[in-house]
C-alpha cells in the first residue's frame, strides 16, 4: 500500500485539522469531536442541516458545510458511520431552538447511530428530525430489504435544503423538500479499480486488467456486477438504461446532471462521458438545467465513476440556483 | 452456572482477546460481503472496553455491562457499535442481582435479542447476527448450559454461510452474498464461546 499518510489511525483527525486550517473563515471544528460547522454556529432562527458519515468520501461531507449549505458535518472513521456521541455533538452545536435536521445516507450504520443521537437530543428538548437518502438505483428497493443506498444524489439534498433552511423555513419545510428531493433523484455508478482502506491496506473487491465493476457503491464494496470493459459511450448507455426509467421523465421534464468522479478519475474522463450523458438527454428531448462534474462524493482512490439525474421544477431550480458558501460547492 | 461481577468481567476481557486475535479474520470475512471494517471497528472499540473495565470497581454484572455498552456505543461505529451496543444495554437492565443463575441469564440474552432486533429491524433467515442470537436464546430458555450455548452458537453461526443477505450492506450483492460466512454472526460466535469459558472456569 502506498500512501500519502503518516498512522492510519491519525488519518481523519489530521485530515480535518487541515480541513479546517484550508477554510479557517469559513468553519471551526467542535473541540474533541470530529464534527466540522460552520464557524458562526448556531445561526440564530435557522433550521439546522446535518449530515455525515464514514470518512473517504471528500470532499463530502465537511466540504458543503456552509452558508446556503449543512451547518455541521459528522466523520466517522473511513468508511464507518459516526458514534451517536459524536451526531449529538452536532446537533448541540447547530441547535439555535429552530430545530434540526439530520440527512442520513441509507446504510444500516448510519441509520441506527443518526437515530440513536435524535433520540439522545429529544431526550434534551431538541426537536430533531431525519430524511434518509437512497438514490443508488443498482440496488433493488424493497420492504424487505435493506433498500438502496445513499450515494452521490445526497450532495443535492444538502444543497436544496440548506437553500430553504437560509430563506427562514420551518423544520416541517425544510424536511419537506429534502424529502421531495430524495424522491426526485437517482444515481448510478461503476469502477475500473478498486480503493484500498488505509487499515487494512487492502483492496475491496478485485478486478482483472479487462473487467469492470457495475452498480458499486461508495464504500469499495463489491457492485451488482463484474463485466469485460467497455467504452465511455457503452458505460455511459449501460448506466443511464438504468438511470432514465426510475425518474418517468417526459419531453418537457428539466434535470439537473452530476458526473461524480469516485477519487481518483481524471476530469479529462469525466467530461468525455458528460458528452455521451448529454447527447443522451438532447436525444430524448429532455432539458439540463445545470450540469456538475467533478469529485464530490468519493471513496478514496477508486477509479470510476456515477451519473446522477435530478428532476427540477421550479422551486428546485431557483434552491440550486441560490448563493453557496460551502467550500466544495460555490456558487 | 453462575454469573457474578469478577465472571463478566473475565467474560468480557475474553471475547476482547478473541476479537484481537481474529482481527484480520473478521476483516477479511467483512471484505467479502460487506465494507472489510468489522475486525477494525471492534477491535478499537474492545480493547477501550478492556482498558476502561480493568481494575475498576462494579457492584453488579449489570453495572459491568452498562459501562461495557456505553464504551461500545461510542467507540466502535458502524453498524456494530449501535447492535452490541445495544445488546449489552438491554442486558444490563434486564437483571440486576449481584449474581445471576441460568434463569436469569437468559432472560438476559432474550431481552439483548429484542433489543438488537427492533435496532437493526432484522429477523431470523436475513444472514445478520440474529441468526446466531435467536437460536441461542431457543436453547437457552429450555436450560441454560454453557457447554450447549458453545454448541448452538457455533453451528448457528456456520450455518450462515449458507443464506442469501436481505439485510445490512451484504444484502447489496443478492446472490454473491452466499458461500460466506456473516461477519456479526462470527463475531457473536465470540461472544457466546468467551461466556461459556468464562462461566466454566469460575465454577
Amino acid at each position: 500500500m502506498k500512501k500519502l499518510i503518516n498512522d492510519p489511525n491519525d488519518i481523519v483527525t489530521e485530515m480535518l485539522d487541515g480541513f479546517v486550517a484550508a477554510y479557517p473563515n469559513a468553519v471551526r471544528r467542535v473541540p474533541d469531536t470530529t464534527v466540522i460547522v460552520r464557524k458562526d454556529s448556531p445561526v440564530e432562527n435557522k433550521v439546522g442541516l446535518i449530515s455525515g458519515g464514514g470518512s473517504g468520501h471528500e470532499p463530502a461531507h465537511a466540504g458543503f458545510v456552509g452558508h446556503g449549505m449543512l451547518d455541521a458535518a459528522v466523520a466517522g472513521e473511513v468508511f464507518t458511520s459516526p458514534t451517536p456521541d459524536q451526531v449529538f455533538e452536532a446537533i448541540k452545536a447547530v441547535d439555535s431552538g429552530a430545530g434540526v435536521l439530520l440527512v442520513i445516507k441509507n446504510y444500516t450504520g448510519d441509520v441506527m447511530n443518526f437515530e440513536m443521537a435524535a433520540e439522545l437530543a429529544e431526550a434534551e428538548g431538541i426537536k430533531v428530525d431525519h430524511v434518509v437518502v437512497n438514490d443508488d438505483v443498482a440496488v433493488e428497493d424493497s420492504s424487505f430489504t435493506t433498500g438502496r443506498r445513499g450515494v452521490a444524489g445526497t450532495v443535492f439534498v444538502h444543497k436544496i435544503a440548506g437553500a430553504l433552511a437560509a430563506e427562514g423555513a420551518s423544520l416541517e419545510e425544510v424536511k419537506a423538500v429534502a424529502e421531495k428531493v430524495i424522491h426526485n433523484v437517482k444515481t448510478m455508478g461503476m469502477a475500473l479499480k478498486p480503493c484500498i482502506m488505509p487499515a487494512s491496506g487492502e483492496p475491496g473487491f478485485e478486478l482483472a486488467e479487462d473487467e469492470m465493476e457495475i452498480g458499486i457503491g461508495i464504500h469499495g464494496e463489491p457492485g451488482s456486477e463484474t463485466k469485460k470493459m467497455a467504452s465511455a459511450n457503452e458505460i455511459v448507455d449501460e448506466l443511464m438504461e438504468h438511470v432514465l426509467p426510475e425518474l418517468e421523465l417526459s419531453g418537457s421534464d428539466e434535470v439537473a446532471v452530476m458526473v461524480n468522479g469516485m477519487g481518483a478519475t481524471p476530469a479529462m474522463e469525466l467530461y468525455v462521458l458528460n458528452k455521451r450523458v448529454q447527447e443522451q438527454l438532447s436525444e430524448k428531448g429532455i432539458g439540463v438545467h445545470e450540469t456538475f462534474v467533478g469529485d464530490y462524493m468519493t471513496a478514496l482512490e477508486m477509479a470510476g465513476f456515477s451519473i446522477t439525474l435530478l428532476k427540477v421544477d421550479d422551486e428546485l431550480k431557483k434552491l440550486l440556483d441560490a448563493p453557496s458558501k460551502a467550500p466544495a460547492f460555490l456558487k | 452456572m453462575n454469573l457474578d461481577v469478577q465472571t463478566t468481567i473475565a467474560w468480557i476481557q475474553k471475547l476482547n482477546d478473541k476479537i484481537q486475535s481474529n482481527k484480520d479474520h473478521l476483516t477479511s470475512l467483512d471484505r467479502a460481503i460487506g465494507d472489510g471494517d468489522h475486525g477494525i471497528n471492534m477491535a478499537r472499540g474492545f480493547q477501550e472496553v478492556s482498558k476502561v473495565i480493568e481494575g475498576a470497581e462494579f457492584s453488579s454484572p449489570s453495572d459491568v455491562l452498562k459501562k461495557v455498552a456505553t464504551t461500545v456505543m461510542s467507540k466502535v461505529g458502524g453498524a456494530s457499535g449501535p447492535l452490541y451496543g445495544t445488546a449489552f444495554l438491554k442486558m444490563s437492565m434486564a437483571n440486576k442481582e449481584e449474581t445471576v443463575d441460568g434463569d436469569g441469564l437468559a432472560g438476559m440474552l432474550e431481552e439483548a435479542l429484542a433489543g438488537i432486533k427492533q435496532r437493526g429491524k432484522a429477523e431470523k433467515g436475513e444472514k445478520t447476527m440474529v441468526d446466531v442470537w435467536e437460536p441461542v436464546v431457543e436453547a437457552m430458555n429450555e436450560e441454560f448450559d454453557s457447554g450447549r450455548l458453545r454448541e448452538v452458537a457455533q453451528s448457528s453461526m456456520e450455518a450462515t454461510e449458507e443464506l442469501k443477505a436481505t439485510k445490512g450492506r451484504a444484502a447489496y450483492l443478492k446472490d454473491r452474498s452466499i458461500g460466506h460466512l456473516d461477519p456479526g454472526s462470527v463475531s457473536s460466535f465470540y461472544l457466546f464461546e468467551a461466556m461459556a469459558e468464562a462461566l466454566e472456569e469460575s465454577e
